[in-house]
């Protein structure tokens, strides 16, 4: 789960790293509040989960309270990169003498963390990692011995990070450290890092990514997702305990495996070019298992989603037996109809592997309305996406 | 021959008395592995009885391998424990542990990988978020179907379970020598590269298809490695070409962040190197079949 800004400088904060005080505000008057609260003046930030928010012109300042809720209300409600604002930063606006970046992240290709840290600061990493590749130090973090303050004063000298400024960064080094271990988080980033005229160093931006494998461990981090962005099939499939995430095109997708699903999608999206282009319109991993509560869930979903007009259910039975898949699929329409539902877009289903005969004849029997059954993915597929493209 | 698991293979079951453990171990049991025994710290020294085979239960691995000779632990332990069960397998110094469990946080793997290269690297941990190793008709460690295919001489390694079993069934009538499902996370113990690695220089292999998906760069690691070191047929298959960007499909690992880790930036380094990559698992499947049709 990607953080917001000033989530992700709340989580600062708690860990004692220096930050400009500020709130967040959703509406101008909220903002005229805090900058009234805050005196003087104010910086407002676009609060989106994208970068290059100042080029958009999503990051203001604001001489004064007025200015602020003007520079607010011009920016409440703008699109950034297919962002939409709805809430902005309100924080104190600070003089910058030097900018810096800082972040720690999960290196996956080496199974291991890492510390990137440059004196060249306000730009994007990437063009910092073309541009001055030579400024930017990569310092691997062993897992276990973690960041203490001599490493992380090591991190700040290969930095090159100014002398004058060593011991204060090596000390935010080791509480954003923290922050990474202690919030389980995959990335937190500082950019820029900031010395002040006054010879002070703060976080002036930040970014947090968190682990959602770990939430059994943060309780807290619960209140953390923007309930309000999620897309409402999205949101209604979590409530179901289903994965599922909502795509663009027009081929509803059910499979069991993550992996399966995902080739399916990619399927689907091939034979569409066959067929007016038609796409998957999500997906959805049903794991093992495949109850009937689960199917029926999951077919729910996909049914209220205006776009889809036809459905592939893709299951290849592995320790899932097809016939407790296709025993799922019967009392799942079974309990659409008790709910009232009509099953108006045509199914079809590719059962393959543990009990595939089985699972076969117990459909066939069934002839359920709409409903028709093909031995291949491949074949399926091409189904699917010739009756969506109708 | 296989790589890593074969008939010789003495395994035990972390977390045997789970339902899940239990569950598993008893398919294990029907697909022949030869089960010494499981851990639970709080039943150590009894019995259970799993259709007629009667198995001991053990403090730790530990005790397990000392009295058994075990030499293969697969964990069934949930995600808050998975690292504690991790470091022991790795303390007690055993050959090969296969983490099944789902849902571990990337902190946890990375740190029990860390640990594990700080003793010497001596414990192949496969995993976690994964569904296991089979050497058809040899033995089989995790949750893989073993009756969908027979033994033969394909070589298979996948970051997917199900696609996994997919090119397994698909191919049933040639048959695999070893077939490795590495996992889903971002960190995993066992990598394509290990496992090209050893199927290059398992004398029973012939060909082998190896399966990736969106996310990190393994992928693209892989096809370095294929260049410099494989000389067996390599088919490839990647999955997630409609993944859109940010968005983790279903595997914790399976990401496409900012420009990198797609699916087709895989694919071209694949074929790069002369991998033939198929556009769907069928074609794989066929691609491979006539790999094996011209040896």
């Amino acid at each position: 789960m990607d953080l917001f800004e000033y989530q992700a400088k709340d989580l600062f904060a708690a860990h004692g790293v220096a930050v400009t005080p500020g709130r967040v505000a959703t509406t101008a008057d909220e903002a005229r509040e805090i900058a009234t609260e805050i005196g003087g003046a104010v910086v407002v930030k676009a609060q989106v989960k994208t970068g290059g928010r100042g080029k958009a012109g999503g990051v203001k300042l604001a001489d004064d309270a007025g200015d602020a809720a003007t520079k607010a209300g011009a920016i409440l409600g703008m699109d950034i990169k297919g962002h939409t604002v709805h809430r902005v930063l309100v924080t104190q606006a600070s003089d910058i003498a030097e900018e810096y970046y800082f972040s720690f992240l999960l290196d996956r290709s080496n199974r291991t963390f890492l510390a990137m840290a440059s004196r060249e600061g306000g730009m994007e990493i990437e063009q910092i990692a073309v541009e001055k590749p030579e400024a930017l130090a990569k310092i691997p973090i062993d897992a276990i011995i973690g960041v203490d303050a001599a490493k992380a004063r090591e991190i700040a000298v290969a930095a090159g990070y100014p002398a004058e400024v060593l011991d204060q960064a090596a000390d935010i080094i080791v509480k954003l450290w923290d922050v990474f271990v202690g919030e389980d988080a995959t990335l937190v980033e500082v950019n820029p890092l900031v010395k002040t005229p006054e010879g002070k160093v703060i976080a002036l931006d930040g970014k947090v990514t968190l682990d959602d494998n770990a939430g059994f461990r943060h309780a807290d981090h619960a209140e953390l997702v923007d309930r309000a962005a999620a897309d409402p099939l999205e949101a209604r499939a979590k409530e179901a305990g289903l994965n599922y995430v909502k795509l663009e095109g027009e081929v509803g997708i059910i499979g069991n495996g993550a992996g399966l699903v995902m080739s399916t999608l990619d399927v689907v999206a091939y034979a569409g070019e066959s067929f007016g282009g038609v796409r998957p319109a999500n997906f959805l991993d049903i794991g093992g298992g495949a109850s009937a509560d689960v199917m029926a869930a999951g077919l729910g979903v996909i049914l209220s989603d205006p776009s889809v007009r036809s459905v592939f259910v893709n299951v290849f039975g592995g320790i899932t037996a097809c016939d407790a898949v296709a025993n799922g699929i019967v009392a799942a329409f079974a309990k659409l109809h008790d709910a009232g539902k009509q099953i108006s877009v045509p199914l079809v289903v590719r059962l393959d592997g543990n009990r595939a005969a089985e699972g076969r004849a117990i459909l066939s029997e069934a002839a359920l309305p709409g409903v028709e059954q093909n031995d291949t993915m491949d074949g399926a597929a091409q189904r699917a996406a010739e009756l969506a493209g109708r | 021959m296989a790589i890593f698991l074969d008939r010789n293979s003495r395994v035990i079951v972390q977390g045997i008395t789970g339902s899940e453990g239990s569950k598993h171990t008893r398919r294990m049991l029907a697909a022949g592995t030869n089960i010494v025994g499981g851990t639970n710290p709080r039943k150590a020294g009894t019995t259970l009885d799993f259709d007629g085979a009667s198995l001991p239960v053990f403090g730790s691995i530990a005790d397990a391998m000392a009295q058994t000779g075990a030499d293969v632990v697969v964990a069934f332990v949930p995600p808050a424990g998975a690292k504690a069960g991790m470091l022991e397998a790795v303390d007690a110094g055993i050959d090969l542990a296969v983490v099944i469990t789902e849902g571990i946080p990337v902190h946890d793997s990375t740190a029990a990988w860390a640990y594990n290269v700080s003793r010497g690297n001596k414990t192949r941990i496969i995993g976690p978020n994964c569904p296991g190793i089979a050497s058809p008709g040899q033995s089989n460690a995790g949750i893989i179907p073993a009756d969908i295919t027979k033994p033969g001489r394909i070589g298979l390694v996948s970051k997917s379970g199900t696609l996994t079993y997919q090119m397994m069934f698909e191919l049933r009538d040639i048959g695999f020598s070893t077939c490795v499902g590495i996992g889903g996370d971002p960190v995993v113990g066992t990598t394509h590269i290990d496992c090209l690695k050893a199927f290059q220089d398992d004398p029973d292999t012939d060909a082998i298809v190896m399966i990736g998906e969106i996310g990190g760069d393994a992928e693209e690691r892989a096809a370095a490695f294929i260049e410099a070191n494989v000389t067996k047929p390599v088919v490839g298959y990647v999955a997630g070409f409609t993944a859109p960007e940010g968005k983790t499909m279903g595997h914790a690992g399976a990401i496409v962040s900012g420009s990198s880790g797609t699916a087709q930036a895989k694919k071209e380094a694949l074929e790069k190197v002369g991998v033939q990559v198929g556009k769907t698992p069928s074609e794989t499947a066929r691609l491979m079949r006539e790999v094996m049709r011209s040896l």
